[in-house]
């Protein structure tokens, strides 16, 4: 990918943001029986470090990156982002969902432009400068006037990449925004992610069920255990970037990690209210 | 070409059809006239200005009467679909009366208009509002909430998540519920128009009636053909270019 000359002001305004998740539980309740789905959360993510979480489906990763992105609300315990509580969503923690979620009324320039509209004290040519060069930053500065049904998986979740980055969050929240792409765009994808966060430093988190997709992007990663969800184990890495996929270093902490994993599994699950 | 060609070969055959059954004799021309007689027909009616006047009162009150049923039925869908208690309440009624036949309506609107205009435009509203919400309420449930959670992470609420996810994302169901509106306006002022004999205008539903009267054949079938033509028109003109533009962003559709 190539990138366009700096542009005429500070793109990459915000610093990364501090995170920190304090005693946070949750439960759903149905009419027949309440399910806790997270159960004495504690994490504290620095400013700029890229954190993965992974766990079987149902472990309530999702929910915790939903709490931390403001769409959900905790029942008990807190969420800080650069010490504000976090009380509901914000242009300041941006999620990025599996589905793309973009919106097909909308041409792919029009989608990234989105956010953009919310951040204040900006000119319409700012914006639209804004809006290109992040589609250049995905590769897709072409594909400007193309709808959304018209561009593959791949190239949808490179959209919503420049979607979420170009109103300049503190914090890039990803929710398995890779996990239905197939192996080689996905391949391509972490390297362009790691490219991409080296030159825009964001706080990150991605949750995945991936183990490798874990090993090549994090900084550190937690590892869950379902019923209730819990934080079981932390793993960090300190392997030079950018990582390949398919390296043996990446491999290895990958193997660790799924052997974690499935020590969680073998333990009976607690009994579910 | 060749697609013109079919539709052309099936329209023959159809009017062919009908030439032969009439030069049986089996059905006396009074039940069922040569098509030629309903071509006569409609072009005397064209030439002496009946068959315009009629179908310009008719659009008149079918325009005014379907935006009308869409300028209540449209926000009232969308307001239905917000909340349960609407639903409950509004969409409950709606549901109720959308089972009721419109011609239904007539001899209420009779009693409480009289033979006017406004008798005629209550029974096409009525006849149009209830399907126009049920269309759009269903429609707009079925958005996918993922937009609507993309929107509020990306600082948009309220208002602007209305109108610029709300609204669009719910423009599809928004078509559907008025080109459902459309047909219900249609067969509704129809109804009105055979059961409502007023002096303001002399519409199409009028015509068919009074051919019945008559019993001039070539009229009925003449202003049934008029009704059937005006109505694919419509349907091109009103609602195709809104298909096409939600085709190509949307990617629906089976072509």
């Amino acid at each position: 990918m190539t990138l366009a000359a700096a542009t005429s002001f500070e793109i990459n305004a915000s610093p990364p943001a501090k995170l920190l998740v304090e005693a946070v539980s949750k439960w759903f309740r149905t009419p027949r029986a309440s399910v806790q789905a997270l159960d004495n959360i504690n994490l504290t993510v620095a400013e700029g470090e890229f954190i993965c979480l992974v766990g079987p489906s149902g472990c309530g990763k999702s929910t915790l990156l939903d709490i931390i992105a403001g769409l959900t609300m905790p029942d008990q315990g807190r969420v800080l982002a650069d010490d504000q509580v976090v009380a509901g969503p914000g242009r300041h923690r941006l999620v990025m969902f599996q589905d793309s979620a973009l919106f097909p009324w909308l041409t792919v320039f029009g989608n990234v432009m989105f956010g953009l509209k919310r951040v204040p004290d900006l000119t319409r040519n700012q914006r639209r400068e804004i809006a290109t060069y992040h589609l250049k930053l995905v590769g897709l500065e072409k594909f400007g006037k193309a709808y959304v049904h018209e561009l593959s998986g791949g190239m949808r979740q490179r959209v919503a990449l420049a979607r979420s980055l170009a109103p300049d969050p503190r914090v890039l929240l990803m929710d398995e925004p890779l996990a239905a792409l197939d192996a080689l765009t996905r391949e391509q994808l972490y390297l362009d992610i790691q490219d991409i966060w080296a030159r825009r430093r964001k706080t990150i988190i991605l949750v995945t069920h991936n183990v490798r997709e874990a090993a090549c992007l994090s900084d550190r990663v937690f590892v869950m255990s379902p019923s209730p969800g819990r934080l079981r184990d932390e793993f960090r890495l300190d392997l030079p970037r950018p990582r390949d996929v398919n390296s043996p270093e990446v491999a290895i902490i990958a193997s660790k990690i799924m052997a974690a994993l499935k020590g969680h599994l073998s333990v009976a699950p607690e009994a579910v209210e | 070409m060749k697609r013109t060609l079919v539709i052309i070969l099936f329209f023959g055959v159809l009017v062919g059809w009908w030439q032969l059954a009439t030069m049986t004799g089996r059905w006396s021309p009074v039940l069922l006239p040569p098509p030629l007689a309903v071509v006569e027909y409609l072009w005397g009616a064209l030439r002496d200005g009946t068959l315009l006047e009629a179908t310009q009162v008719t659009l008149y009150r079918l325009l005014i009467g379907y935006f009308m049923g869409i300028a209540i039925g449209l926000p009232l869908g969308l307001l239905t679909s917000t909340s349960d208690y609407s639903e409950d309440t509004i969409g409950a009624l709606a549901l109720g009366l959308q089972t009721l036949p419109s011609v239904c309506w007539v001899p209420l609107a009779l009693l409480w208009f009289g033979q006017t205009e406004s008798a005629m435009l209550f029974v096409v509203v009525m006849g149009t509002v209830w399907s126009v919400v049920l269309a759009t309420d269903a429609g707009a449930r079925s958005i996918p909430p993922i937009y609507a959670r993309a929107a509020r992470t990306m600082g948009s609420e309220g208002f602007d998540k209305w109108t610029r996810v709300i609204l669009p994302a719910s423009l599809p169901y928004v078509v559907s519920g008025m080109k459902q509106g459309w047909a219900f306006a249609w067969r509704s002022l129809m109804a009105a128009e055979i059961f409502v004999t007023i002096l303001t205008g002399f519409g199409l539903g009028h015509l068919l009636q009074y051919g019945r009267e008559l019993s001039a054949m070539d009229q009925v079938i003449g202003v049934m053909v008029v009704i059937v033509v005006i109505g694919l028109i419509a349907d091109k003109i009103l609602f195709s270019p809104w298909e096409r533009f939600l085709h190509r962003r949307w990617g629906t559709g089976l072509k």
